[in-house]
């Protein structure tokens, strides 16, 4: 078997890994490694060809290859090496050890001095949502329908319909339409939106597809292949109201009904693991419960935008760095966020107070809706950050920044008041 | 095409008859209407390997499941299936439920099934932590068991073909041809068989094909029962089989491990007029998880990676049968095969076998019979050792493309290329699980599509889900 | 003519009411940053979008290059452009931001690779 050293390991070549592999250089950690089960380092951004991506971080808009592109570039420069084609069978949170099989080296044994988790996410598929009918060919995630179209040279179908109204259903609603199929509509259960603004706009508005908020699909007709979807509008309680149902004939349906963290690498580390974001706890160095093992990217929670990734990745490969190195800040004592009102998840979940000057960004998702609010931290019964918001969406990360020093409670409550 | 005996379905059934008629010197066809083995009821079902316990005693059924139940330890080793002997629970909650229990123990010793034991609560607390506190106490059935039921499927027809049976699949019988009384030819789609013997074992169509030689004496109903498959990380699981007490209706839904880890929650039991409709309906859902709570009060449908129906043929009148004819020689009409079905389908072979033999017809036992199969590497149990050598001795074991069920290409293409090897996104899923893991096959999908479409050197368009016309993908963008 | 507009300049997603005609705007509100402003004005007058899609390439590992124009192209030539990007076939190698299609339908932006093949 074959058995290799390094300082930092990260278990995914895709936007956060890279960045993670990136900032764990610069920061001074000797070899630093990553472990990709693709041929090619860029992860699910190899499929994302459109643009959207870069605008916060790199202050212009960059496709989805481009993005990986730099990183790819940097880690290239900094001799950041990659395993390629290697799968990762376990993680050992004590021993901090990898174990992975790849075609070329066989089952290969990784001895890391720290672990950066960067295995991103998956998407929820039709079971999860209990999407009653038929099971034909022609369902697709929007996920897998992107990847065959944009990477394998294939269309799934001609006449679509997406349930769900995420960035990656729009997104594939306008690239099919694009290439001349027909998308009937866009189906989303909730009464908003669930991805940007901007893919309503410039993916379903340009192209009159239309978006059919509070409705769901009741039913999947066909036995073979798709023949069509029942829809129908739901009530406030997200039933479908029976006298709305109508037909839709289709050959595809494209699911775009969210993501979940990709965590059973995390679960066999016995990784403390969140019931709400599904991804592992983590503090502001995006270190998980085992100490040394960080994680980052949407393995952690489901961001909107690969900039986020990307800052928190930092984040999390430059630590990771510090601690093959020995240099983690001191613990002293640890809090909690805490989610108040209209907040759904915070990350990081917890702080560590090591007694240094230091800006502790918070990210998180509100449950609602709003407009006019403020965004505010407190602690100990103080309110130590407010920001005004002009609206807030769940389907967009808001971002509050603390000092440290300010944390005098035990714990820090953020919440979105009016 | 001649044969001495064609069997109609190459479900659990006919594939079961096929390999215990290939240890004589016989000509096999069997024929099927679907691109892959497996049939439709053996296809999804609840994959228990049965002990007899409940049979009505006395009944053929009774004969061939309790004898068919301990012939299940050899034959999983002879022909490489996995399967486990974890046991059943009949837990009574209520004590018109506990009253029961003694006729339940009652019957299972007229069918033979001696071993069944009465439990304490607190002793089925024990075995079964999840099972509702308020269990007053119920048997232990130590023999029911839980199989792969595809690999059982192809395991039997691999064999069966090792022994020279040939398989004939995308051709749906369309006639059955006969003379002076006597099957002469079987007519398919595809193409026409004459024959000795003609055994129909259709299953949910078996009232068609005896309406071809004028014996539909009874009908088939389609019971539909849909399942939940639960995560194998879900929060509520159970060690063994845990069943409900049967009602005057209905045997009742239950809830399992599948011998993968998964957990198994269903079924419902709806009879139809449509033969083809394996649709999943919130109502039929909703009242596995109200009935199923009962039983198991944690149980969590949300962590389901899949829901399916299954179509069990029910006979109109009930009962199995296996019929012969005084005016009709040859021809042997199999009905009622229900969900004991998987169970017998090795014990139903040795009974047909029989019949045959007093037919006159010669039986000549093979020299040379192959009484064993290996089945396809399963990577995931190997040591990493093992594991390790196996991938420097073929590199395609090392790359994992199922990642939620970690199946490797070497799998796969062993799958594909064996004889009688898959040719559908489905028979892939069910020889190596590829896509039967909890992204449903999000990911490995589009992978697996390439390596169909590249073993068998045509366009991805012509790769199908599974029977005809379910085309996976339309064409090139470019 | 009015319109609104939703600005896609950032995730804000302002809603920009804007009045005039053709080139003429005679009221412009809702937006809340200086880019946003450019932004509804150009969308008014002369909508434009980036434009992204794969070409064939030969030579590769891969049976797609993954393009985008260089700049915004006018909304309305998007289906010509498409037709061009159809009929085009790379060839490897390729770096990223090689130009693959020059000055696409006349409108002066180019179609450049998003990565190097």
């Amino acid at each position: 078997m074959y058995e290799t050293k390094c300082d930092v390991a990260i278990i995914g070549g895709g936007p956060a890994g890279l960045s993670a592999a990136v900032a764990a250089k610069k920061e001074g950690a000797e070899k630093v490694l990553i472990i990709e089960r693709d041929v090619k380092l860029g992860g699910i951004l190899q499929q994302c060809i459109h643009p959207g991506f870069g605008l916060t971080y790199f202050n212009k808009e960059l496709t989805g290859p481009e993005y990986a592109g730099a990183f790819k570039e940097e880690a290239k420069k900094l001799s950041v090496d990659a395993l390629l084609d290697a799968m990762v069978l376990s993680v050992d949170g004590e021993e901090k050890t990898v174990t992975c099989v790849c075609s070329e080296y066989g089952v290969t044994k990784i001895h890391a001095g720290s672990i950066v988790l960067a295995m991103g996410c998956r998407e929820r598929t039709r079971a999860q949502i209990q999407i009653p009918g038929t099971r034909p060919a022609g369902v697709y995630t929007a996920g897998a329908a992107q990847r065959l179209i944009n990477r394998q040279n294939i269309v799934v179908g001609k006449d679509i319909v997406i349930l769900g109204s995420g960035d990656i259903g729009m997104i594939m609603a306008r690239r099919m339409t694009l290439e001349g199929c027909k998308v009937h509509a866009v189906v989303e259960i909730m009464d908003y939106l669930a991805g940007l603004t901007r893919n309503k706009v410039q993916c379903l508005d340009d192209f009159g597809i239309p978006l059919k908020l509070s409705h769901t699909v009741t039913r999947i007709k066909g036995n073979e292949r798709v023949e069509g979807v029942y829809i129908a509008e739901v009530d406030e309680n997200k039933k479908p109201i029976p006298e709305t149902e109508e037909f839709i004939p289709c050959d595809t349906l494209l699911l775009s009904v969210g993501l979940i963290p990709e965590n059973e690498i995390t679960r066999g580390a016995e990784i403390e693991i969140s019931p709400v974001t599904n991804g592992p706890t983590v503090n502001q160095y995006m270190e998980t419960s085992k100490e040394g093992i960080f994680a980052c990217g949407n393995v952690v929670h489901v961001n909107d935008l690969v900039d986020n990734v990307t800052v928190e990745s930092e984040k999390a490969g430059k630590y990771a760095a510090k601690y093959a190195k020995g240099e983690m800040p001191s613990r002293n004592r640890t809090v909690p966020s805490v989610c108040g009102n209209n907040v759904r998840y915070i990350c990081p979940q917890t702080i560590n107070i090591s007694g240094e000057d230091e800006k502790i960004s918070l990210y998180f998702r509100v449950m609602a809706p709003d407009t006019g609010v403020f965004l505010t931290a407190s602690s100990a019964g103080k309110e130590i950050y407010r920001k005004k918001e002009l609206r807030v969406n769940p389907g967009e990360m808001c971002h509050v920044v603390i000092n440290a020093a300010d944390i005098t409670g035990d714990d820090v409550t953020i919440s979105v008041v009016k | 095409m001649k044969a001495d005996v064609v069997i109609i379905g190459a479900g659990a059934v006919g594939c079961g008859i096929a390999r215990e008629l290939s240890r004589y010197k016989l000509d096999i066809v069997v024929v099927d209407k679907n691109e892959d083995i497996g049939g439709d009821a053996s296809k999804s079902n609840s994959a228990i390997i049965h002990t007899g316990y409940d049979a009505s005693p006395g009944t053929l059924e009774s004969q061939l499941v309790v004898s068919a139940n301990v012939m299940y330890d050899k034959i999983t080793e002879d022909l490489d299936i996995p399967f486990k002997r974890c046991g059943a629970i009949l837990p009574a909650i209520t004590d018109e439920q506990f009253e029961k229990l003694q006729d339940i123990k009652h019957k299972a010793f007229l069918n033979g099934v001696y071993d069944v034991e009465y439990k304490t609560g607190p002793e089925l607390l024990e075995m079964e932590p999840n099972l509702n506190p308020e269990v007053k106490g119920g048997l232990f059935i130590p023999r029911e068991s839980i199989i792969d039921p595809f690999i059982l499927v192809q395991a039997l027809a691999e064999n069966a073909n090792d022994n020279g049976v040939r398989f004939l699949l995308n051709s749906k019988v369309t006639d059955i041809k006969t003379a002076d009384g006597m099957v002469k030819e079987v007519v398919t789609e595809k193409e026409t068989i004459q024959a000795d013997i003609v055994i129909n074992g259709a299953a949910l169509y078996c009232d068609e094909i005896a309406a071809m030689v004028g014996k539909a004496d009874y009908k088939v109903v389609a019971r539909r029962g849909q399942f939940f498959i639960l995560d194998k990380n879900t929060s509520c699981k159970v060690n063994g089989i845990v069943l409900p007490i049967p009602t005057k209706v209905t045997k009742g839904k239950l809830m399992c491990p599948t011998i993968h880890g998964n957990m198994l929650v269903g079924p419902t039991a709806e009879d139809l007029d449509d033969k083809t409709d394996k649709s999943v309906t919130p109502e039929g859902l909703k009242s596995i998880e109200d009935d199923v709570k009962r039983l198991i009060p944690g149980v969590n449908v949300r962590d389901g990676i899949t829901q399916y129906a299954g179509l069990r043929p029910n006979r109109v009148p009930e009962g199995l049968h296996v019929d012969t004819y005084e005016d009709l020689k040859g021809y042997i009409n199999l009905s009622g095969v229900r969900s004991t079905g998987l169970t017998l389908s090795v014990s139903m072979g040795i009974y047909i076998a029989d019949l045959i033999r007093e037919l006159g017809y010669p039986m000549v036992l093979k020299e040379d019979f192959k009484e064993k199969r290996k089945g396809i590497t399963r990577v995931k149990e190997l040591s990493e050792e093992e594991r390790d050598a196996l991938v420097k001795s073929d590199p395609a074991y090392g790359r994992v493309i199922c990642r939620c069920e970690t199946v490797t290409e070497g799998e796969i293409l062993e799958a594909i290329r064996r004889p009688l090897g898959a040719r559908s996104m489905d028979a892939v899923k069910r020889r190596v699980r590829a896509g039967m893991g909890r992204c449903q096959g999000g990911f490995c999908g589009p992978k697996v599509l390439e390596i169909l479409a590249r073993e068998a050197q045509v366009d991805e368009t012509k790769i199908n889900k599974n029977n005809d016309g379910s085309y996976m993908v339309v064409g090139k963008t470019r | 003519m009015e319109k609104e507009i939703i600005c896609t300049v950032c995730p804000m997603g302002c809603h920009i009411f804007v009045e005039g005609e053709g080139d003429r705007i005679d009221r412009i509100e809702g937006f809340t940053c200086k880019r946003g402003e450019e932004y509804g004005r150009a969308e008014f007058s002369h909508p434009v979008r980036i434009l992204t899609s794969t070409v064939k390439i030969t030579g590769a590992d891969q049976p797609l290059l993954p393009v985008r124009s260089e700049g915004p192209v006018p909304k309305e030539l998007i289906p010509s452009c498409m037709e061009e990007i159809r009929n085009t076939v790379a060839k490897a190698p390729v770096g990223v931001h090689d130009v693959i299609i020059e000055n696409i339908c006349g409108c002066g932006v180019n179609i450049i690779a998003s990565d190097t093949v």
